[in-house]
């Protein structure tokens, strides 16, 4: 009948069995209150229904606990009715704040309005680029900072490019556009509007983006594979994953009517395409991946593309790039004040020449002659 | 025929009616028969017609000229391999065939432009496509002014061009703005919006709408042209085509179903059957009626009587009012405008 001790001490009866094995609650009890953050770009021509499909993504009537302020904001551009499209990119970074069962997520949405609009395309995508490099550079420089503690993580972790459904595969412009960014950024190819395409065309689209993607050697984002300890639903549903890239999907927010409940979906005088069934589209495959895969996403965008941009950034001289920026205050005082010190010396020397013609003037005029 | 009160027309006239006096016919003449006389003319001779296919690659040109015709007269259909690589340059390919109904033979030659919009740099890349139109009237000019000239001079212009707009249901492109305000001076233009089975009815008529604002503001006249009417007959049918019908939205299939018992041309999803000739579905039939059924004859005409002309006319006061002469000279004055 021993009396209650204080119940953390007692030796846990398995014998040998430390309790390090509670390392992994105590990561998760730190994350789920530190929060994650998570940046996803979406490029893609203007009418692919990227906005929509974003909305779509994340913006879910079917969890009331959900709370997601400002999700108007995300709402970017589909009301630009009149309004010219801007024929130059431009970014545009909505940042949304959304918590579930206690988990923040912190999501940054940047949307690229604008790419593959113009008539000469050939300098879409260095805004792009330079985007995605100054969020690199940033991180960069926080990290190689002193104070570290909160380092804010803008980094571009997904890059959704919609592929158009009309075209017979991948255009010269995606092709160039994808080849200069998989080294910078994972690149999840998204086919756009698939409800233009019946099942044989989806399915011969997408075996063709796959061969011009291999032909080439862009580097897509691939799913890891399943654990082998993982259960077998998990590698099923993993395996059907990888075999249905690109998704194909339909974007919707409007409540239809179908087969008599309310579903999410697009009304069509021969039918209804509902968004959430994977019979008619890949949507929730789409959104499947993007969250059991957000950490991988993360860590890869960590360990590879973060990783190459330092070494590259550091092996040109990064560092001296560092300290300019910090000293570059420090070197223009400096030049000033070389350049006041020159100034006085000049002064100088000029007021001595003065004194000695005056001093000649002055010992002819006033002390005359001495013989 | 003569004009008999002479009007100051800045452009090419179309003929005008002769003045008539009504008189009452005293008994039947048999001048009504005219009409069947032409009728049994054109049969024997049969007539050619030309159209043109602009657009991005995969809006479905070959299909919808496909079903238009019903009869495999693309150049998808001509060629055998599927896996086309696109062009590098915009390359025009002209495919000809004679169809027959009811005894009318029409020649149909069906010029495809493949590469059109598919560049990263598409600027200037309807310059092959004017050319090869004016390469055309030259080619009809020549033939009309030699001394020794064939009865029936073969017609290789281009009658009608359709410009497929690629559904975003934004509004148009920069590069589609550019190719109309270009070309919608020297051939008929006929903006069709492709792949239409990707829009909602609302979403349809709200693009439709700003497609036609777009192309008023930026003073684009496609066919049918409002300055080309001729009666008000003419001119309230056009309207109402104009203002609400075109651009039509259609969408094209070669394959057959079965949908309530008949056999239909149309697209199989999962979420149901897109019917190519069901008006509820896509506009379809009122663009096969409109270019075929009703306005074909229309549509050579205006080439003739009115591109044509604006060609020739150019060309003749480039020359200093002469006809080019002969075949040589003709060689050295390779200035096309």
């Amino acid at each position: 009948m021993s009396k209650q001790q204080p119940t953390q001490f007692i030796n846990p009866e398995t014998p040998g069995y430390v309790g390090f094995a509670n390392l992994p609650n105590q990561v998760h009890r730190k994350s789920v209150k530190k929060g994650f953050e998570f940046t996803l770009m979406v490029v893609g021509e203007s009418g692919l229904g990227k906005s929509t499909l974003i909305n779509s993504l994340f913006l879910t009537d079917l969890y009331p606990e959900r709370v997601i302020p400002g999700a108007a904001a995300l709402n970017t551009r589909k009301t630009l009715l009149w309004e010219k499209i801007e024929r130059t990119v431009q970014i545009e970074a909505s940042t949304v704040e959304i918590e579930e069962r206690g988990v923040k997520l912190r999501l940054t949405v940047v949307d690229t309005p604008g790419y593959g609009d113009a008539i000469n395309c050939r300098d879409c995508f260095k805004t792009i680029i330079s985007y995605i490099d100054e969020q690199f550079e940033r991180y960069l420089h926080d990290e190689s900072g002193l104070n570290r503690r909160h380092i804010i993580d803008n980094r571009v972790h997904c890059c959704f490019y919609f592929i158009s459904p009309f075209g017979h595969g991948l255009k010269p412009l995606d092709v160039a556009f994808m080849k200069a960014i998989h080294n910078k950024v994972n690149i999840v190819p998204v086919i756009a509007k698939a409800d233009t395409l019946t099942l044989k065309e989806r399915e011969r689209l997408k075996k063709r983006i796959l061969d011009e993607i291999e032909e080439h050697n862009i580097k897509i984002y691939h799913l890891p594979d399943a654990e082998s300890d993982e259960d077998e639903d998990f590698k099923e549903q993993t395996r059907l994953l990888k075999a249905s890239i690109p998704f194909s999907v339909v974007g919707s927010n409007q409540l239809i009517e179908a087969k008599g409940k309310k579903v999410r979906g697009r009304l069509y005088p021969w039918g209804v395409v509902e968004v959430e069934n994977p019979e008619h589209n890949d949507f929730l495959k789409l959104r499947t991946m993007l969250i059991t895969h957000m950490q991988d996403l993360q860590e890869v965008t960590q360990d590879l593309h973060y990783e190459n941009f330092r070494s590259e950034r550091l092996k040109r001289g990064g560092r001296k790039v560092e300290n300019e920026d910090m000293n570059k205050d420090q070197i223009l005082l400096e030049k000033e004040a070389e350049l006041r010190r020159m100034q006085e010396m000049i002064a100088r020397m000029q007021a001595q020449m003065q004194m000695q013609m005056q001093g000649g003037d002055g010992d002819g005029g006033a002390l005359g002659h001495h013989v | 025929m003569s004009e008999l009160v002479p009007e100051p027309r800045p452009k090419p006239a179309v003929p005008m009616k002769p003045m008539s006096i009504n008189s009452n016919l005293l008994g039947y003449i048999g001048i009504d028969t005219i009409i069947e006389q032409m009728r049994k003319k054109t049969m024997k001779t049969g007539f050619d017609f030309n159209i043109m296919v602009v657009g991005q690659s995969g809006l479905g040109k070959s299909t919808l000229v496909n079903t238009l015709f019903k009869s495999q007269v693309s150049r998808k259909a001509s060629s055998w391999n599927r896996e086309e690589k696109i062009p590098k340059t915009v390359e025009i390919k002209a495919i000809g065939h004679v169809i027959e109904e009811g005894g009318v033979k029409m020649k149909l030659t069906v010029i495809d432009t493949p590469g059109f919009g598919d560049q990263i740099n598409n600027e200037n890349c309807w310059e092959p496509i004017e050319k090869y139109i004016n390469e055309q009237y030259e080619k009809f000019l020549k033939e009309e002014v030699n001394i020794a000239r064939k009865k029936r001079i073969p017609d290789t212009r281009v009658h009608c061009c359709l410009y497929f707009i690629s559904p975003t249901g934004h509004s148009l492109r920069p590069l589609d703005l550019e190719f109309m305000k270009h070309l919608s001076k020297v051939v008929n233009i006929i903006p069709v919006i492709a792949k239409a089975d990707t829009m909602t009815l609302e979403e349809k008529s709200e693009f439709k709408q700003r497609v036609r604002k777009e192309l008023e503001v930026n003073g684009i006249e496609f066919y049918p042209q409002k300055e080309f009417d001729e009666d008000l007959e003419d001119k309230t049918e056009n309207d109402k085509i104009r203002q609400e019908s075109m651009p039509f939205a259609v969408v094209g299939s070669d394959k057959e179903y079965q949908v309530n018992g008949k056999r239909v041309l149309g697209r199989k999803t999962p979420w149901g059957i897109i019917e190519v000739e069901n008006l509820n579905h896509c506009e379809f039939a009122l663009l096969r009626d409109f270019v075929i059924r009703t306005h074909l004859q229309d549509l050579k005409e205006v080439t003739h009587n009115i591109h044509y002309e604006t060609y020739r006319a150019k060309r003749l006061n480039d020359n200093g009012g002469l006809p080019p002469v002969s075949v040589d000279t003709e060689e050295s004055h390779d200035s096309n405008p």
